[in-house]
């Protein structure tokens, strides 16, 4: 399998101010992350909150400059682009949030919502974009009627799907999704993921997950990669990465979270509750 | 078992918003002790239970009908004074955002110590020394340092630990948590849910704990109460609806399924229930 985007020697720095002193000191994000992206492959970017995943999201999908290093996206350097070339790049890729509420405009009806990124791009005319944004809907399996509804009159479930429909616009090789199935109760996620899979098959997509969750990811993902302090730890696929974590950090993480039958199991034992 | 809490009919109505009630005519009861774990999409009403039993719901906001007995007395017929009584010492309620409930401006131990001092009349120091004890009791070492430090300071598995205190400190009867743990990382996910589980222990305490996640409510709920729309989908002992649901809904949020293909490979809408006929 080919590969679509490769992360090398990536670093990210925040130079913040002492709020008494005024001095500066400079706080690290990324330090020396190295990732290779396989075409049509789901990884996971797992890690606790500090590690620096969500970090990596926003520098990959260029809503944050990076501070030194490379990404090669389809085999351009990002980091290295000229303006002009940077509005057609970013049509490739696409981030999805975890709160879907609030990345989607609430004053916006859902056909226009889907329709804003082919509004911004320019493409097409009014009525045809309309028919595309509609057809997005189809795909992810948001029924006709919620067409002239506004974010806030649908469930999260909805919300969640709406933002993957506007994601879709641009026709993105990669979709990033930081903890997009994290406020959702298991019933919606699975639906969700059960439509991504559909939409991957379809459409030849690259996904990648930020998640905290080890036990959420084993669901799903291909592939995953550890992230700890600031830098990658390990990447496997996912069956190697379970049965045989190398990584003493991987191993910690694996043995926190016992599984719902364990757990279940574990009650019926227990004689006082 | 007497009841500690009685819910009876309850329903809430946001004007302005859906036609259809929040919550919908919704009755159960807590025992003494009893861990009562509600589980339901974004929306089913859930939270806005939670907000009612600690009479959080703003009267021009929302239009309550129904009944909730906290100790055989109606929460929803009492005043802003009976409220502020009975919140702290006999109802405690932390949420999901540790950040949102403590001040960035005044040393953690301070803001515990400040919840001992508006429900007792002791002395300063007295209360200092109770919330200290506090911050030990929920696994916050050195306690010292802990007790110094400004809420920036701490991660998000310290901040929640330190709202859990500031719930603790006045021994309340019941304990409402809306997803404790849902903006923790897996590790301080799991040490959370053990600190629970150990405090429940050596105390009558209950607990409504509402969270999406089934192993968090594997490991701590006595009961199980599952929401959707604003209604009561089922309701029972853990161990029966996780070995044997009646409803599928229960079994899709609890274990997941696989999805019913239908109709040329659309999936069955039936979590959304609310949509017109296709």
């Amino acid at each position: 399998m080919e590969t679509l985007v490769r992360i090398e020697h990536l670093s990210k720095n925040y130079v913040q101010r002492r709020h008494l002193t005024r001095s500066e000191f400079t706080l690290q994000a990324l330090d020396d992350v190295n990732l290779t992206i396989r075409r049509g492959v789901t990884l996971a970017i797992v890690g606790d909150s500090g590690s620096g995943k969500s970090t990596l999201a926003r520098c990959l999908a260029l809503l944050e400059p990076s501070s030194g290093g490379e990404i090669w996206f389809d085999g351009k350097n990002l980091l290295a682009l000229e303006r002009s070339e940077l509005s057609a790049a970013r049509r490739e890729f696409q981030l999805i949030f975890q709160d879907a509420a609030s990345a989607l405009n609430p004053r916006l009806t859902a056909v226009e919502i889907v329709a804003e990124p082919l509004r911004i791009q320019r493409a097409g005319t009014k009525e045809r974009r309309r028919e595309r944004a509609l057809e997005l809907m189809n795909q992810v399996r948001l029924p006709a009627h919620l067409e002239g509804k506004r974010p806030l009159e649908m469930s999260g479930g909805q919300r969640q799907r709406l933002a993957i429909a506007r994601a879709l616009a641009l026709e993105p090789k990669l979709l990033i999704l930081d903890e997009a199935l994290s406020s959702l109760d298991l019933a919606n996620q699975e639906m969700i993921l059960n439509l991504l899979a559909d939409l991957q098959a379809a459409h030849s997509l690259t996904y990648v997950h930020i998640s905290h969750d080890l036990r959420q990811v084993s669901r799903f993902a291909d592939e995953v990669a550890v992230m700890n302090d600031r830098t990658i730890v390990e990447h496997k696929s996912a069956a190697e990465l379970f049965a045989h974590p190398k990584n003493p950090y991987t191993q910690e993480l694996l043995i926190a979270l016992p599984s719902l039958e364990t757990i279940c199991a574990d009650r019926a034992s227990q004689e006082v509750r | 078992m007497e009841s500690l809490l009685q819910v009876r009919d309850l329903t809430i109505r946001y004007p302005g918003s859906e036609p259809s009630p929040a919550v919908d005519g919704v009755s159960f009861r807590i025992a003494v002790g009893e861990t009562l774990g509600i589980m339901g999409e974004s929306g089913c009403g859930k939270t806005s239970i939670a907000l009612a039993s600690l009479g959080l719901l703003c009267k021009d906001d929302a239009i309550v009908s129904g009944s909730i007995e906290f100790r055989g007395d109606n929460l929803l017929s009492m005043d802003e004074s009976e409220l502020r009584e009975i919140r702290g010492t006999g109802i405690s309620m932390i949420y999901q955002d540790p950040g949102i409930a403590l001040s960035p401006v005044m040393r953690v131990g301070e803001q515990v110590a400040e919840v001992i001092r508006a429900h007792k009349k002791w002395s300063w120091g007295k209360c200092r020394e109770e919330s200290h004890s506090m911050l030990a009791r929920v696994g916050l070492f050195p306690t010292e340092r802990i007790y110094s430090a400004y809420a920036h300071q701490l991660s998000g598995g310290q901040l929640q630990r330190v709202v859990l205190a500031q719930a603790l400190v006045c021994g309340p009867a019941l304990l409402v948590a809306d997803e404790p743990t849902a903006s923790l990382d897996a590790r301080s996910q799991a040490n959370f849910i053990a600190l629970l589980r150990e405090l429940k222990k050596g105390s009558r305490m209950s607990l409504l704990l509402i969270s999406h996640t089934p192993e968090i409510q594997a490991s701590l709920a006595d009961r199980l109460m599952v929401m959707k729309d604003g209604r009561i989908v089922e309701e029972g002992d853990f161990d029966r609806l996780y070995a044997n649901p009646s409803h599928a809904y229960t079994k899709a949020l609890l274990r997941g399924s696989r999805s019913v293909r239908v109709d040329g490979g659309r999936e069955a809408e039936w979590i959304d229930e609310k949509q017109a006929a296709r």
